[in-house]
């Protein structure tokens, strides 16, 4: 989705400069990772969650490897080596390999049956789990796991999710939050388990349970991990670029090697590894710029999360949680699955979190970015940017 | 009684609210409410309604009603009981008290509300049989210097003139009346003539009302220095040749005396204009004006009654009439307006302390004739207590036994707390009511007694210009309510009356009552309705308004008294009187410097038991106020929308302020409707002074010595509900029905967790709140069945919102999704205006909408009126509407953060 995002950005401002080459392991036109579990739950197809069709890609010049993976960088003779033995030459390299799925070192985690949710060729295998009817559990509560439960549950499965935490998204969401997503969550049938870790996977061959630290088990037939993600760094390692936790890269995007760039969940920006699509896009665009010889600088992103959570819409940003020296609003309207807290500091707008109704997330996102007074709206800030002007207007 | 019309005809009936008496046409709809319609063919407002008229199939819901008679058990909860334990208890009571304490220690306090009927079994219960002359009423607070007055000149309670002088005169004078808020549709009639005739209008008041118009002369003089006014007006019509003489000479007598007092009170302009703190030159021309139109009506009410020297007052404008001859001639008349829908038939039985009975006192020709008519064994033979006096003497401990009927002292007399206080020393206090609670029945009644509410009880009432209508039921009467006559009736059989007491209907009530007015009559009273005395039931039920006197004989009518000079005293003529020298009889002092006046508002009736009820009638002024003027204001640290402490000797309130140069200084100006039942701390009659007229009895309501602070609360906000609620303590509320439910305005310094621990048992499992805890917003709506159930708004003072849009929502059946979503900004969620505060009642047109029309281009009350329909049926948001021209001309920008506010 970066490499996409950054092939738009540079067509916009420096079309034709560079000839670019899209080196991609996966068997398929790049696609909106964020709807794999509208496609496993049946709402969206494959196709219609391709990014850009081929002609896009064609018209922008653009070379497409698919089934390729990046084995090897050579610096010195500026080509990437790939999995098909290809070598594709670069005067300028970008590295966005992402981020894979962790799977969790407990015994059993390698028995067949357990599974991770990352990718498209991930939808087709829990798709077939859920048509069998499958008893699945998904370990982790945050946004991938949600995803993965939400989707099988809707398949079909027959789903319990189990995290760690006491509550879910905790990165992302307050428990107020938390606890409306969980209901909402419930009842769209899936069964949700929180302050449980997961001690082992039992099975003889395959998966036939899950034990959890306090000593309860749980029946099934395939565990899906969904417990956090670690950028795909190896690649950059071997060629000696300077990876921390990701690929250390500057306000350009740039790594510690000339000449090459990282974005998107394999960069590390300033001390921070961005797990969302908000981030690589902003960085796409900086270093589009920054590839065509303009000015520009990535400097961080106000950290949001604003995706339809197992069919909940869910946003969340900035000081959601409310530190000190800030002062909340809060809505709340369980039926109607609506929780909403917005977190003020100095009369600007620091932080958000919106469960259930997230129609005015972007503005309130712009606000806590522009950092605007909104003292002139604070009454009405709540119930959305239309109610919200026309009181500025009166 | 009428049977209810199964096939819901229109009911031909009478307003059960002021003494205009006008014909209303009721439809009932099969469901306990009715359509209502102004009756074109009642001669008293020809198809006309005002606000509160208009909404009075508003009020007629049950869910307040008391509906079964209840006694007050050994646990001191009220408890249902039969009719018969009740009425038993009543009777036991009654006996007990005559038989120990003699029949003084007894009595009845009555209602202008109560049917001619009712009344005059009242009164002949306690006066014949019981023989106590106990017997006062709620008009003893608004007509009673009117009747004196009438007495002392007339020598009979009449009202000399009728409606149509006020069609035909060529002079209005108003004097402390407002009549464009408390006599509506009399009011459009006195337009009318302006209009087509070109009659001019002279308001003396010391307020600037809505009854004062444009191009009306308007006199506002220092408050109780009316009868300087007139005095100087009388002695100007004896130094400018405009008496008439030969009246004077032929049918009058004390003309000397009078005029020698006239002039030592204000014998010129200048003294009057000094006395009355008016310009010379507004003096001079009213002056001018009197004495050069033959046609006037002098219309006098509250103002003027409700003084400790209303009498006089009364008398020294009658004075003025009587020297110009011009009484009891077309255009030409004094003219009492009274309050009440039946304070008229109240008179007519004796229903006051210190009348007998029709129009008869305590002589003894009259004791015994009354006597000998009714076959009475215990007469009362001399008055008894007047309102004010007789709970003093309930309070000593001299009154040991009351019943209250269809009124709510508790609340209206002055020194109300005193009043509720003496209530709860009572042996026996029964109380006939339409409701199950107000501030009288919860100052510890012992029995209550239901009573039939308009709509439901059958009978007569008389109005202002002495016109019998009949007030027809067209609903059925709901649990075991019963008429008032038959409770009465069967309290007398129990104490041994049966005999004298075994009516059976309203008709035959009416017979009697008929035949006494005409007993040994001869043309020597005034009230004399003989003619009426056979009538069948039929006849009764069918009856068309008829105005007094119907003699038997004479099937001429007589709309009016004394052109002829026939007066009722033993020589026939009419008295001048010298009044006292105008002096109000309490003063200001550092600790009060100022003085409160009293009056009512437009869309609200009494103690608000009926009109409360309506939610159209609540949005014009929805919580009770305190005017001030802008430089009393400043010097006492008051704000406009803030709240003022008010404190007098006898109580405390704590109002809403409206800063307003219509008021004048020195004065403030309080409603008296709001009580314990509508409001927190705004039961206005607990500040009022309880000094009364030597003569009537009146008590002065509209000038006790006041002071004022300011009273700041933080927080500002309301709730709605489907059922009324308990406030939190401490909260400055005022209840308002609204569409579908109650609402409360509330004010107040708590904190936003006393609310959310106040709501919490009402939230139910589907609710929704928001709260921002930082500016102390909480909000939360509960629902049921996708409606609103209950909601709460609290915030602070500054930037509170107005109901407008939530009403809406509460009012509908159902909440949408994306109605819900923005409920609880308090605004509307489609953007369009909310019409703001109600100014026409009748239509339901706002104060924003008419904005809007006057910033389209409606330049005119009539403009408004094609446009909005505002303004077109009663009249009277009129007034309102000119003011809201008037302001948005001078300050367009700020009309609309005005009606926000």
């Amino acid at each position: 989705m970066a490499a996409a995002r950054l092939v738009d950005e540079l067509a916009k401002c420096a079309l034709g400069r560079y000839a670019i080459a899209v080196i991609g392991d996966e068997p398929r036109l790049a696609y909106n990772r964020v709807l794999l579990s509208s496609v496993l739950a049946g709402e969206a197809t494959s196709q219609e969650i391709e990014l850009k069709p081929a002609a896009w890609w064609r018209d922008r010049g653009v070379t497409l490897k698919y089934r390729a993976t990046a084995t090897a960088i050579d610096m010195a003779a500026r080509e990437v080596t790939t999995s098909t033995g290809k070598h594709v030459s670069f005067s300028k390299l970008v590295i966005a390999t992402g981020s894979s799925a962790l799977r969790l070192p407990v015994p059993g985690g390698d028995l067949k049956g357990v599974h991770v949710f990352r990718d498209s060729r991930d939808v087709d295998l829990l798709l077939e789990l859920a048509t069998q009817r499958k008893r699945v559990v998904v370990v982790g509560g945050g946004l991938l796991g949600l995803e993965a439960a939400y989707g099988l549950a809707k398949a079909g499965a027959d789903v319990t999710l189990i995290h760690l935490m006491d509550r879910l998204m905790e990165r992302q969401l307050d428990a107020p939050a938390a606890n409306l997503l969980k209901t909402l969550v419930e009842r769209k049938g899936v069964r949700i388990l929180l302050n449980a870790n997961t001690a082992r996977i039992h099975g003889s061959d395959c998966v036939e349970s899950v034990e959890l630290a306090d000593g309860r088990t749980l029946d099934a037939d395939a565990v899906i991990f969904a417990a956090g993600i670690r950028p795909n760094t190896s690649l950059a390692k071997e060629a000696e670029i300077p990876v921390n936790r990701g690929i250390v890269v500057n306000d350009q995007m740039a790594t510690g090697t000339d000449d090459v760039f990282a974005l998107g969940e394999c960069a590390e920006h300033r001390g921070t590894c961005y797990g969302l699509v908000e981030p690589a896009y902003e960085q796409a665009r900086v270093l589009a710029r920054h590839l065509a010889g303009k000015a520009a600088a990535y400097t961080g992103s106000v950290l949001s999360t604003n995706l339809k959570v197992s069919g909940v819409s869910v946003f969340s940003a900035g000081d959601f949680m409310a530190g000190e020296g800030s002062e909340t609003l809060l809505l709340n309207d369980v039926r109607r699955g609506t929780y909403k807290k917005l977190v003020i500091a100095d009369g600007a707008l620091t932080g958000a979190v919106l469960v259930g109704d997230t129609q005015d997330a972007l503005w309130y996102l712009e606000l806590i970015r522009s950092g605007a007074d909104i003292s002139d709206i604070r009454a009405e800030m709540m119930f959305g940017r239309a109610l919200a002007v026309r009181a500025e207007a009166a | 009684m009428n049977a209810v019309d199964p096939h819901l005809h229109a009911t031909r009936t009478t307003c059960p609210y002021c003494g205009v008496g006008c014909g209303v046409l009721a439809t009932p709809d099969g469901n306990g409410g009715a359509a209502i319609a102004g009756d074109p063919a009642h001669p008293a407002n020809l198809g006309r309604l005002c606000s509160k008229g208009s909404a009075l199939g508003e009020t007629l819901s049950l869910d307040e009603r008391l509906l079964h008679p209840m006694m007050r058990s050994d646990d001191g909860e009220m408890a249902q009981v039969a009719w018969g334990d009740a009425l038993d208890h009543v009777a036991e009571g009654f006996q007990k008290v005559v038989a120990e304490h003699g029949p003084s220690a007894v009595a009845f306090y009555l209602s202008g509300q109560l049917l001619t009927e009712d009344y005059y079994v009242a009164n002949k219960l306690m006066k014949g049989f019981l023989g106590s002359a106990n017997v006062d009423t709620n008009s003893r607070l608004c007509m009673a210097s009117s009747v004196a007055g009438h007495k002392r000149a007339f020598g009979a309670d009449t009202v000399p003139g009728c409606y149509e002088d006020l069609d035909q005169a060529d002079l209005l004078v108003l004097v402390g009346s407002n009549a464009a808020w408390c006599h509506p549709v009399l009011y459009q009639r006195m337009l009318a003539n302006k209009q087509t005739r070109g009659a001019r209008i002279v308001v003396i008041d010391p307020r600037r009302t809505d009854t004062v118009g444009d191009d009306d002369l308007f006199l506002g003089l220092k408050p109780g220095t009316d009868t300087a006014l007139f005095s100087g007006l009388f002695a100007y019509l004896a130094d400018n040749a405009a008496l008439d003489r030969s009246y004077i000479d032929e049918h009058t007598s004390g003309f000397d005396d009078a005029l020698v007092r006239a002039r030592t009170i204000a014998g010129s302009v200048v003294a009057t204009a000094k006395a009355t703190g008016l310009d010379e030159i507004d003096v001079a021309t009213f002056f001018q004006m009197f004495k050069a139109t033959p046609r006037v009506v002098t219309l006098y009410s509250q103002g003027v009654n409700q003084s400790a020297q209303g009498t006089d007052k009364v008398n020294a404008i009658l004075n003025c009439h009587l020297a110009t001859g011009r009484i009891g001639k077309p255009g030409a008349s004094p003219f009492s307006l009274t309050g009440q829908p039946n304070a008229m038939g109240g008179r007519e039985v004796g229903g006051l302390a210190n009348q007998l009975a029709a129009h008869m006192g305590f002589t003894p020709v009259d004791i015994d004739r009354v006597r000998r008519f009714w076959k009475a064994p215990h007469i009362a033979t001399h008055e008894g207590l007047k309102a004010v006096q007789m709970f003093e003497a309930i309070g000593r401990g001299e009154i040991r036994v009351l019943w209250v009927m269809g009124t709510n002292p508790a609340v209206s007399l002055p020194d109300a707390d005193a009043v509720r206080a003496a209530l709860s020393k009572l042996d026996l206090f029964v109380v006939s009511e339409n409701v199950r609670s107000n501030d009288t029945v919860n100052a510890g009644a012992h029995v209550l007694l239901p009573a039939l509410a308009w709509g439901e009880k059958s009978g007569t009432v008389t109005n202002s210009e002495r016109r019998v209508s009949r007030q027809r039921s067209f609903l059925r009467a709901p649990g075991e309510a019963r008429p008032d006559w038959w409770a009465l009736s069967e309290v007398a059989k129990r104490l041994g009356y049966g005999a004298s007491f075994a009516y059976t209907s309203a008709a035959e009530i009416f017979r009697e009552h008929a035949a006494l007015s005409a007993f040994e009559n001869n043309g020597n009273r005034d009230f004399d309705i003989g003619g009426l005395m056979k009538v069948s039931d039929e006849a009764f039920d069918t009856m068309a308004p008829v105005q007094w006197p119907v003699r038997e004989g004479t099937t001429k009518p007589q709309a009016r008294f004394f052109a002829d000079g026939q007066f009722y005293a033993n020589d026939r003529r009419a008295r001048f009187i010298a009044p006292e020298a105008p002096e109000l009889r309490t003063q200001v002092s550092i600790e009060r410097p100022l003085r409160l006046n009293t009056g009512r508002v437009r869309d609200q009736w009494h103690t608000m038991t009926r009109t409360g009820l309506s939610p159209r009638l609540g949005q014009h002024i929805p919580e009770p106020f305190v005017d001030i003027h802008p430089d009393d204001a400043a010097q006492f640290g008051i704000v406009d929308g803030g709240h003022a402490r008010l404190t007098t000797d006898y109580g405390e309130c704590v109002l809403r302020v409206i800063v307003s140069e219509r008021q004048q200084r020195g004065m403030l100006f309080a409603p008296i409707h709001w009580n314990d039942e509508t409001a927190g701390f705004a039961r206005v009659g607990g500040l009022v002074a309880p000094i009364t007229d030597p003569f009537s009895g009146q008590p002065e309501n509209k000038a006790t010595p006041v002071a004022i602070v300011p009273a700041a609360f933080t927080q500002r906000g309301f709730v709605l509900s489907r059922i009324p609620l308990e406030m939190p303590f401490g909260v400055q509320w005022a209840r308002v029905a609204v569409t579908g439910g109650v609402g409360y305005l509330l004010s107040d310094s708590t904190d936003v967790e006393t609310w959310q621990n106040w709501l919490k048992p009402l939230l139910g499992d589907d609710a929704a709140e928001y709260e921002d805890v930082g500016q102390g917003v909480y909000r939360a709506v509960s629902f049921k069945d996708d409606g609103i159930e209950t909601c709460l708004f609290i915030g602070p003072t500054e930037g509170a919102l107005s109901w407008d849009a939530v009403k809406e929502l509460f009012a509908a059946e159902t909440v949408s999704d994306d109605q819900r979503r923005t409920l609880l900004s308090g605004k509307s969620a489609d953007g369009a205006a909310s019409a703001g505060p109600i100014v026409c009642a009748c239509f339901g047109v706002g104060r924003n909408t008419i904005c809007d029309a006057i910033a389209a281009g409606a330049g005119t009350a009539a403009e408004i009126g094609a446009k909005l329909k505002a303004g077109t049926n009663c009249g009277s948001c009129i007034p309102e509407l000119k003011r809201l021209i008037a302001t948005s001309e001078a300050e367009p920008d700020q009309q609309r953060k005005v009606a926000a506010s």
